[in-house]
């Protein structure tokens, strides 16, 4: 048995006065042992990321502190180093993947010199040597083109690949200990897969401890070898993988194992004879490429290549792919948001982009969206019943019925009227999605297309926002074209799927038939890329969730 | 459904009365509403303190202030009362302060819109010509201005509001650059709003703040400008402006200092004023900047 390579020992974090609770972290133990990958695993404001802050010594000091506690690394007790010291630590044997890898990297660098700025702070090597380290390290990470991203700024790469770099960053100087915080919850799932899997083979190779934070249960099931959970600070269970998945003890853990989806889907239902409400017929979308003199050209991106599909009255579409597959740049043309290269988009049978602006303004009534981030999406400065009503008085509603329907709305998406007179950012996310939802259906439409509804809220909200979209699609009889990245989400709403590749569809069908029996290499790939595939939830048939 | 779906949080006070609190918090802009308010009242009592003329012959030419109670802060070279030209004179400083703000904002923040909201060749005209505006210093077109308009106090507040609207035009258009690609401006498009209303019922509202703080600012400058064309003698002389009295009283600055300290003094206080309720509307409309 060798010496854990971190060992955190009652550690305490203290919140400045008027937060919710006294301590972000209240008596945490933990252990890391070289080659072993422990999962750190809570909801949003769990206060798991504190502890990598804490671990790292950037806690937003002095409102939030240590108050109590050690933290081992190697031996060594970190709160007692000087910032000095600290510093020829953080990077070089203590490295840590960040959560957001667009904030974290710097936009103004290319991401060629900032790994090479690792290298240069914590290595010897000569100029050449350092370049040669940070193709090879982009190559590692499986960037597709290493010359041109080490010329390209953290903008002009997918979020994906900026995740690829963020770790390419922390494996430059083969560290002993990785904080790897959410690193593949903004990344598609096959990038996931590959990214977790690159984890582990880093770990075996080098022997590094990995304290990996997620919310994700699947991820945990794919990558832990220990499971530490913890609910508004408090460590709430803590054993092997197999023991916290399978058998997990205390109500917190097993309300969140039970609010994952589960990976089966719905019963085919038969759309042969609706009518069809919108239809897509040869969609192209071309993005120009933007490059300058001196990093050299970049070629210009076809994001969405003759595109056609059809949605029939009741019917939920999937339209399922990785990032850059140019679903997202599907849901805005079909609601013409971007304007086509091509091709025509009819709803009910009316060219949407034949329409002149004026037209448009009266057809989009019966086509809505609803976006990926309800924060984003709500207007900061409206009330949420001028919100909802908005649509219906711009078309010429009277403004006092309006208003009274939203309240109706909000009840329809089980929300109090009572929210009518707040302003979005009073309310939690689920419920700011809620709102969404309730605004899209004011305006009565044939057609909700649906942007990543789910991929921004926590696992158990997700699951009640689900639930709500399902029932209401089945009372209204709604026809909805579904995007997503997730797998499992799509499995719980989606009656069709199309998976796309690269602007292109790669393969559609039921969706109990294709996930049953994928046909393309890409869709199998996709699906066994599928965090915890392997793992099926215990059936915890509590009403916790 | 659980409870927790539809459990609301705590209802938040009302958005003006938080503003108000953020506002009390710092002291300095209260200070600054205080002077603010003399200033205020100053303009609105000029009639009881003179009901005819202030320029009129009121005493004896150069009386010291605190002589004679008639005049208590004294008389200038031409025997007219300080006190009243200094009460009128706050009409004319607020009346062209508020009108040139109002005016500046207004053109600034439709060119700014425009350009940011359309980018393109739209964006492309407006800001070359906002560019040239900015390429001649300020004070020298005023002067330009004032010397084709004339010397009138209308005119004098529209080349005033002519000569400073190109700062609040580029930050409504940087403001406009990043909340046009935001996604509550696609989901109101999305419902059929048009563009006139997407530009001024969506973006503007959330684009305000930065500009009403620099409103004050602008208002301060207008101040200062009006003073200084009235110190160079190209002030409208049918009205009490404190510009004027410090032009005037400069020929007497070594005897009779006081003609023009007490109008600079009102200048001082008044700007001040100005830019100390700019720092509280800031800290009142961007709570999360002070924050940090």
């Amino acid at each position: 048995m060798t010496d854990p390579v971190l060992d955190i020992r009652g550690l305490r974090i203290a919140l400045p006065k008027g937060a919710d609770r006294p301590f972000a972290l209240s008596g945490l133990d933990l252990s890391v042992n070289p080659g072993e990958i422990v999962c750190l695993v809570g909801e949003s404001g769990s206060g798991k990321s504190l502890t990598a802050g804490a671990i790292m010594r950037l806690l937003p000091e002095p409102h939030v502190r240590v108050a109590d506690g050690s933290i081992r690394f190697e031996g060594q007790d970190l709160l007692a180093l000087s910032e000095r010291e600290m510093k020829q630590i953080r990077g070089d044997r203590i490295a840590q993947i960040f959560q957001e890898p667009m904030t974290a990297l710097n936009p103004q660098k290319t991401v060629g010199w900032q790994i090479d700025e690792v290298l240069r702070l914590h290595t010897g090597l000569g100029r050449k040597a350092r370049r040669a380290r940070v193709l090879e390290l982009l190559d590692l990470v499986h960037i597709p083109d290493p010359r041109s991203v080490y010329h390209a700024y953290p903008h002009q790469v997918s979020g994906g690949q900026r995740q690829r770099v963020m770790i390419a960053m922390a494996l430059a100087c083969e560290p002993k200990l990785i904080i790897a915080d959410e690193p593949t919850t903004a990344l598609d799932v096959t990038t996931q897969l590959q990214i977790l899997k690159l984890i582990r083979e880093l770990q075996e190779k080098e022997g590094a401890g990995i304290l990996f934070i997620t919310h994700d249960f699947g991820v945990v099931a794919e990558i832990a070898d220990r499971v530490v959970v913890l609910s508004k600070g408090e460590m709430v269970e803590q054993g092997t993988a197999a023991e916290v998945l399978n058998r997990p003890k205390h109500p917190y853990t097993r309300a969140l194992i039970g609010a994952i989806p589960a990976l089966v889907p719905p019963r085919p239902r038969d759309f042969r004879d609706a009518p069809v409400v919108l239809r897509a017929e040869g969609l192209v979308k071309t993005f120009a490429a933007r490059g300058s003199l001196i990093s050299g050209k970049r070629a210009p991106v076809t994001a969405v290549d003759n595109l056609s599909f059809t949605l029939r009255r009741g019917e939920t579409l999937g339209v399922v792919g990785e990032s850059g597959s140019g679903k997202t740049t599907v849901s805005r043309i079909v609601t013409r948001l971007l304007e086509s290269d091509c091709g025509a988009v009819e709803v009910d049978g009316t060219d949407l982009l034949a329409c002149s602006p004026r037209e448009l303004r009266e057809m989009r009534r019966h086509i809505q969206m609803v976006f990926q981030d309800p924060m984003a999406s709500l207007n900061p400065r409206k009330r949420v019943e001028d919100l909802i009503a908005q649509g219906p008085i711009v078309h010429g509603a009277d403004p006092k019925a309006a208003r009274a329907r939203a309240r109706e709305l909000l009840e329809l998406v089980e929300l109090s009227p009572a929210a009518a007179t707040r302003y979005p950012h009073e309310f939690s996310g689920g419920q700011r999605q809620r709102i969404g939802i309730a605004r899209a259906l004011a305006m009565e439409p044939k057609v909700i297309v649906a942007d990543e509804p789910v991929s921004a809220l926590d696992v158990s909200v997700q699951a009640q926002v689900l639930k709500l979209l399902a029932d209401l699609r089945d009372r209204l009889d709604l026809s909805v074209l579904f995007v997503t990245h997730d797998l499992r989400v799509a499995a719980q709403l989606c009656d069709r799927v199309i998976v796309m590749q690269k602007g292109r569809i790669v393969e559609t069908g039921v969706t109990a038939e294709l996930f049953a029996a994928p046909s393309h290499p890409y869709t199998q790939q996709l699906l066994a890329s599928i965090p915890g595939r392997g793992w099926t939830p215990p059936d915890l048939a509590t009403d916790a969730a | 459904m659980t409870a927790a779906t539809t459990d609301l949080p705590r209802a938040e006070p009302a958005p003006a009365v938080a503003l108000w609190r953020r506002f009390a918090r710092n002291r300095a802009a209260l200070l600054g509403l205080v002077l603010f308010g003399a200033v205020l009242v100053m303009a609105a009592t000029a009639g009881l303190i003179e009901p005819t003329d202030p320029l009129r012959r009121a005493g004896d030419p150069l009386t010291k202030p605190f002589t004679d109670w008639a005049v208590p802060l004294g008389t200038d070279q031409l025997g007219r009362d300080i006190l009243a030209q200094l009460f009128h004179g706050a009409r004319i400083s607020l009346l062209v302060g508020v009108l040139a703000t109002l005016l500046s904002i207004a053109i600034g923040v439709v060119v700014g819109a425009l350009a940011g909201f359309f980018g393109g060749w739209v964006d492309d005209v407006l800001m070359r010509v906002t560019e040239a505006f900015q390429t001649i210093p300020n004070f020298v077109l005023l002067l330009a201005l004032v010397a084709i308009l004339g010397s009138s106090i209308e005119y004098i507040t529209l080349a005033i509001a002519i000569v400073s609207w190109t700062a609040p035009a580029r930050m409504v258009r940087a403001e406009f650059l990043s909340l046009r690609s935001r996604e509550f401006v696609d989901a109101a498009r999305n419902l059929g709003v048009s563009n006139g209303a997407l530009i001024f019922r969506e973006i503007l509202p959330n684009a305000l703040p930065p500009v009403i703080v620099y409103a004050s600012v602008i208002m301060a400058l207008s101040i200062l400008l009006e003073s200084a064309l009235a110190f160079l003698g190209l002030g409208d002389p049918n009205h009490a402006s404190w510009g004027n009295m410090i032009g005037q009283g400069r020929a007497v600055l070594r005897t009779d200092w006081y003609c023009a300290v007490i109008p600079g003094i009102a200048i001082v206080l008044t700007v001040l004023s100005f830019s100390l309720l700019g720092e509280g509307l800031n800290d009142a409309l961007n709570p999360r900047q002070k924050k940090q």
